[in-house]
């Protein structure tokens, strides 16, 4: 008992730092645009620390090419996709690592904190007041780091499960591998969709939630390889989860639903008036705190982890370095947990939200 | 005077954290009120902090 | 805000919703439907066991108890004819003893009877002895009174005295 109640304050504290780690990103985010311009005045300490956060924020970031072991260079260049006035594919070890400018039929185009821009034959990339570029930026479907291993975790994810449900056909006592996985699907099922979303209407979501809970999970795992493959913590990718969470509560909805967003039964007319805008605001917050959430705690779990390990750089003492390390290995530990955690409360607050959308009128 | 938008994004934040800490809170008051429930507690709490953790983001995206 | 506009990629956007959404359909169709059928099967059927079970022990419950109820009956049956034989017995002894008692009594009273016949014939044979042996010794006696005039003449002397008081 008093370990379960330890492990569920652990959870709660994890739930926290995050939104204070983030608060300090953004502060980053807004002090790293002005070191560029002052590099010649820093200290030789100052360029190394603006070095490693320029370094953890590469890292995070998506990319053309896909590093296997970024010091070595043992990397190998991945199919860059433009359309602009036509369709434009070309390997991306032209633009060899963003520092050349890359040609394409008779189109010149530059990486630029990794984003590709249009730009003429000498790769000039204009500014404006705010330090933003103001090239045009070509409709880029490039198949990026990010892509390449969506794609590879979802043939994974594919052929470890079909396999797993092959499996079945033989016997119904699930194999070796699947004695791992069928709880975590029995997990879904009786712990996030049944209680969520009622015994009634559940089995039709179940695919996606399945589908969800192990995608958002084994890519946030797949975060934590030194490979700097955190496609979770993209708000391109979040939000493309949070929309089909949205578009299915929308297209599966009940009637009662809308009557509870529009005319909330059981309170006093006026209290309708006011309760449907907040209501109707709700239906756009809900996905959108489910997109920020996946984003922000990946990204700061990844922002604390390469700090830490920055610092082993930092300090030249050995019993810190010790330290450090130590540190390192337990919040790596800790973000296995939230690497389940996120995909759960992903995976939990979608079937809450199904859950509301096919309530009967009765159930409240 | 002008307040800097990253003050706003510290009220954020210690608003969050008391949130969540109040729900933490209550979540171990009704645990130890009813042991046998803890699982559905468990759950509700993990929810809500959930909650408070997305409007807290959402708040600290918006400065 | 800004930064997040700024870090959005469609093409990662376009990439994960249609990856996504061809992974979750062949999920559906190749691993999901499979696995829940095949776990909703093996429940379906674990259930169908214990039932099953339930309900085999309850047969035997009521067996057993069908078993209790051949046994009692069968032990209550053997008591009830225990008890009638003895009643039988009982009252054929009774009826033995009273039928017994009834014979002597009649016997006793036939042999009172028959008692009482003889000892009146006794008498009644005793008496015509008595009466004859009277008879004889009164003949004898008179033959001795009546033997000399004498007492001729002094018994009617006194019949006649007797007669003269009258």
């Amino acid at each position: 008992m008093q370990v379960k109640k330890l492990v569920r304050t652990l959870l709660l504290l994890l739930l926290v730092s995050p939104i204070a780690i983030f608060a300090q990103h953004g502060n980053e985010e807004h002090s790293s645009g002005n070191h560029e311009v002052k590099t010649e005045e820093l200290s030789e300490a100052d360029v190394k620390a603006a070095k490693r956060k320029a370094y953890i924020k590469h890292h995070l970031q998506d990319s053309y090419d896909f590093a296997i072991w970024h010091a070595k260079g043992i990397e190998f260049p991945l199919p860059v996709i433009l359309f602009d006035e036509g369709l434009h594919i070309f390997s991306s070890s032209k633009f060899h690592h963003g520092e050349s400018v890359a040609e394409s039929k008779g189109n010149f185009y530059k990486i630029f904190h990794g984003k590709i821009y249009k730009t003429d034959a000498e790769g000039t990339i204009a500014m404006d007041d705010h330090h933003h570029p103001t090239n045009a930026k070509p409709l880029d479907f490039s198949i990026t780091k990010n892509v390449f291993t969506i794609m590879l975790m979802s043939i994974l994810i594919f052929f470890l499960f079909s396999r797993f449900a092959k499996s079945y056909k033989t016997s119904l006592v699930p194999s070796k591998g699947g004695k791992f996985l069928e709880p975590l699907i029995i997990f879904v099922r009786d712990e996030i969709a049944i209680p969520n979303i009622g015994e009634k209407h559940y089995k039709k979501y179940m695919s996606y939630l399945l589908t969800v809970f192990f995608f958002i999970w084994f890519l946030n795992l797949a975060g934590m390889t030194p490979l700097g493959i955190g496609v979770t913590n993209n708000i391109a990718v979040t939000f493309a989860l949070a929309l089909i969470t949205f578009l299915i509560t929308q297209l599966t909805s009940k009637k009662a639903y809308w009557g509870h967003i529009f005319w909330m039964p059981g309170v006093p007319v006026p209290m309708k008036f006011i309760l449907a805008p907040i209501e109707l605001l709700g239906v756009i917050i809900k996905p959108f705190a489910l997109m920020i959430r996946l984003y922000a705690n990946m990204t700061a779990g990844h922002i604390v982890i390469m700090s830490l390990i920055g610092l082993l750089y930092v300090f030249t003492n050995w019993f810190a370095k010790g330290a450090f390390l130590g540190l390192t290995l337990f919040l790596s530990i800790i973000e296995l947990l939230v690497a389940f955690l996120q995909a759960y409360i992903f995976t939990m607050l979608t079937a809450l939200y199904f859950g509301g959308a096919v309530a009967e009128h009765d159930d409240h | 005077m002008e307040i800097p938008a990253i003050v706003g994004a510290g009220l954020v934040v210690i608003g969050a954290g008391i949130g969540i800490g109040r729900i933490g809170g209550s979540a171990m008051d009704a645990i130890a009120r009813q042991p046998e429930a803890t699982n559905k507690i468990q759950t509700a709490m993990l929810i809500a902090a959930a909650l408070i953790e997305g409007i807290g983001f959402a708040a600290l995206f918006a400065v | 805000m800004e930064t997040l506009l700024n870090d959005f990629s469609v093409g990662l956007f376009f990439w994960q919703t249609i990856l996504f959404v061809v992974l979750l359909f062949l999920l559906r169709k190749f691993a999901w439907k499979p696995i829940l059928n095949a776990v909703n099967e093996r429940e379906d059927s674990i259930q169908e066991a214990l039932d099953s079970a339930k309900e085999a022990k309850l047969e035997m419950a009521k067996l057993k108890s069908n078993n209790e109820d051949l046994l009692n009956e069968a032990r209550a049956e053997r008591d009830a004819m225990l008890k009638e034989a003895r009643t039988m017995k009982d009252s054929i002894v009774s009826e033995a003893k009273v039928s017994a008692n009834e014979e002597a009594d009649k016997i006793v009273a036939a042999a009172r009877e028959s008692i009482q016949h003889e000892k009146m014939a006794a008498i009644t044979e005793l008496k015509n002895q008595v009466a004859g042996l009277s008879i004889e010794i009164a003949e004898r006696i008179l033959k001795d009174e009546l033997s000399s005039a004498d007492k001729q003449k002094a018994i009617i002397d006194n019949v006649v005295k007797d007669i003269n008081l009258n």
